[in-house]
């Protein structure tokens, strides 16, 4: 494994499914899928993810995305193949805390991931059940609140802040674990657009401070701003493009119900009418640079 | 059914240290068969504002008529209008919770002492309506659906009870772009088809401009805006002042504007928008 790769996925398969000693399905009990549909939430999935990289995995509902951000961190584990994270494996249960605490995770629901009834207690949780020094603690999360703008807000109870407040408030709580990647699986799903804009601006900030990302999303002008986007199709990623080159198959991601940014279903529909205009356009400024530059 | 909202003020924890006003002041009347979209942006009072449209929640001021009839009263008709509007939550999916989705449809119905032979007619019904086969689907459990189908099976158990006014808070939230179209797809035949009085809340501008014959728009508690799409979203600043947005469409041709293109901002459609821009740029 190269130096500079820090996720390393190998053929990896999982299936919510196991079958019983008579042969009868027993099911994952948080996950339910059509009985029929016996397949594979991963089916062979080979990828590597590099260091200070910021990737966005898209795909309809079911393609496996949440399924293949779970395996990052080791909340679930691969039937077959092998997940590395900085090397280590995650089917080995002695790596899982370091794995953990390498690889942060976010999720969609903000009120599912605080704990804590004072905000800075909450971002103190990671580190003190790493043991760390108080002192220490003490300096992360003042430093962690301060990188996602709510060090004014650590005296507060969670339940007072808005669901983008909340969500900076679990960023905040993976910073103070000293992650090399934090995986954010649907951040923004439950957020209002200027709550969605606020996450998007911090997770910008923690890629360009070298962090690695890796952002699960439906909304295509988030994917839009990583540097790699990786399309899940029924388990396996289908295509692996630069946001750029990706939006030029418009027609294969309307086959997968997939939404073109805003900017670039404009930039063709003006391009089909005859303006000339570069390729690559995908936000909306960039068209209206092209267009009265 | 006929909505009329009457000076409706609502303070959370009154007297109280943590006292505040969710709403203030709000008036607004929409008509039976009329499609409304509530925008604002988080912390507006738009979920306040909508529990108070069946009762879940009643008014600190002011008072809410469904044709005409004040439904905090503590009469049988008032009971019987609060009945009449149904309230979809956020996520309605994590609600069910019955054994096989006709059975959760009918639940409803059957609080409300109907026979289970008419339980079952309104829950087929309701099925149909949110395009969800009862003959396939019925006896199946509801968690071994998708995400998009569970959600209209929650949808199809508030229709069930037969609402006059449907309210659907952001009944597209965290569903894939095929999910939220057909969301929005069926949301539109059900208006048509049951010829419903119909509030959506949503924070897509594209949707409300698309599917809305009219915008309410609430900002701290009050009604900052009320009219159709084409009126609302021509107040650009205005929007943009209160954290809101015009639709994509629109923002592109006011940022071109912006730039020295002489285009009329005001379209919402992507289409229309594109047409506007060739013609412009054919002008320059």
């Amino acid at each position: 494994m190269s130096k500079e790769t820090v996720i390393q996925l190998k053929d990896v398969g999982f299936s919510y499914y196991t079958e019983n000693e008579d042969g009868s399905l027993n099911t994952d009990t948080d996950v339910t899928m059509k009985h029929s549909e016996k397949r594979m939430a991963l089916d062979g999935v080979t990828l590597d993810i590099e260091r200070g990289s910021f990737v966005a995995v898209v795909g309809s509902n079911g393609s496996g995305k949440s399924t293949l951000a779970k395996h990052l961190n080791a909340l679930l584990l691969p039937v077959s193949g092998e997940v590395l994270v900085c090397g280590m494996s995650t089917a080995d249960p002695e790596n899982t805390w370091e794995i953990r605490r390498r690889c942060g995770m976010v999720f969609q629901n903000p009120d599912n991931q605080l704990v804590s009834s004072v905000v800075e207690d909450d971002v103190a949780f990671g580190p003190e059940n790493l043991g760390v020094e108080p002192s220490e603690i003490r300096r992360r999360v003042d430093e962690s609140l301060k990188a996602v703008g709510m060090y004014e807000f650590r005296k507060k109870g969670p339940h007072l802040l808005s669901g983008g407040q909340k969500q900076r408030v679990a960023i905040a709580g993976v910073l103070a674990m000293q992650p090399e990647c934090i995986v954010f699986d649907e951040p923004t799903a439950m957020l209002d657009p200027s709550g969605r804009a606020e996450i998007l601006k911090i997770i910008r900030g923690l890629h360009g401070q070298g962090k690695t990302v890796v952002l699960i999303t439906h909304f295509m002008e988030e994917a839009a701003q990583a540097d790699r986007i990786i399309v899940m199709d029924q388990g396996r990623p289908i295509l692996d493009e630069s946001p750029d080159k990706l939006f030029a198959h418009a027609e294969k991601l309307h086959s997968l119900n997939l939404q073109m940014p805003f900017g670039a279903s404009m930039a063709n529909k003006l391009a089909a009418r005859g303006v000339a205009l570069p390729e690559g356009i995908i936000t909306s400024e960039r068209l209206a640079e092209c267009l009265c530059g | 059914m006929r909505i009329e909202v009457r000076d409706l003020g609502y303070i959370y924890s009154e007297g109280m240290p943590f006292e505040s006003v969710a709403l203030e002041g709000v008036s607004f009347t929409v008509e039976s068969g009329e499609f409304a979209a509530v925008i604002g942006h988080t912390g507006s009072g738009k979920s306040t504002l909508l529990m108070h449209l069946n009762g879940l929640m009643k008014p600190t001021h002011g008072c809410v008529l469904a044709d005409g009839i004040d439904i905090n009263e503590k009469t049988k008709e008032a009971r019987e209008a609060r009945r009449k509007v149904g309230l979809v939550f956020q996520y309605p999916e994590y609600q069910l919770f019955e054994e096989t989705v006709l059975k959760d449809v009918c639940f409803g119905p059957k609080n409300y002492g109907f026979s289970p032979e008419e339980c079952e007619a309104k829950a087929i019904s309701a099925l149909k309506l949110v395009g969800i086969d009862p003959d396939v689907k019925g006896s199946v459990s509801p968690f071994e659906l998708s995400g998009g189908e569970k959600r209209r099976v929650a949808i199809a158990g508030v229709l069930a009870m037969d609402p006059q006014v449907l309210i659907l808070d952001e009944p597209t939230a965290g569903l894939d772009p095929k999910g939220h179209q057909d969301i929005l797809d069926m949301v539109k035949k059900i208006h048509t088809d049951r010829n419903l009085t119909i509030l959506l809340v949503s924070h897509n501008m594209d949707d409300a401009a698309r599917l809305a014959d009219r915008i309410l728009v609430l900002d701290k508690g009050h009604l900052a805006m009320d009219g159709t799409p084409q009126e609302v979203f021509s107040h650009y600043d205005e929007l943009h002042s209160i954290g809101l947005s015009t639709p994509s469409a629109s923002e592109l041709l006011h940022l071109l504007k912006q730039k020295g293109l002489n285009v009329n901002p005001n379209i919402f459609d992507e289409d229309e928008a594109a047409e506007e821009i060739v013609r412009a740029l054919n002008n320059k």
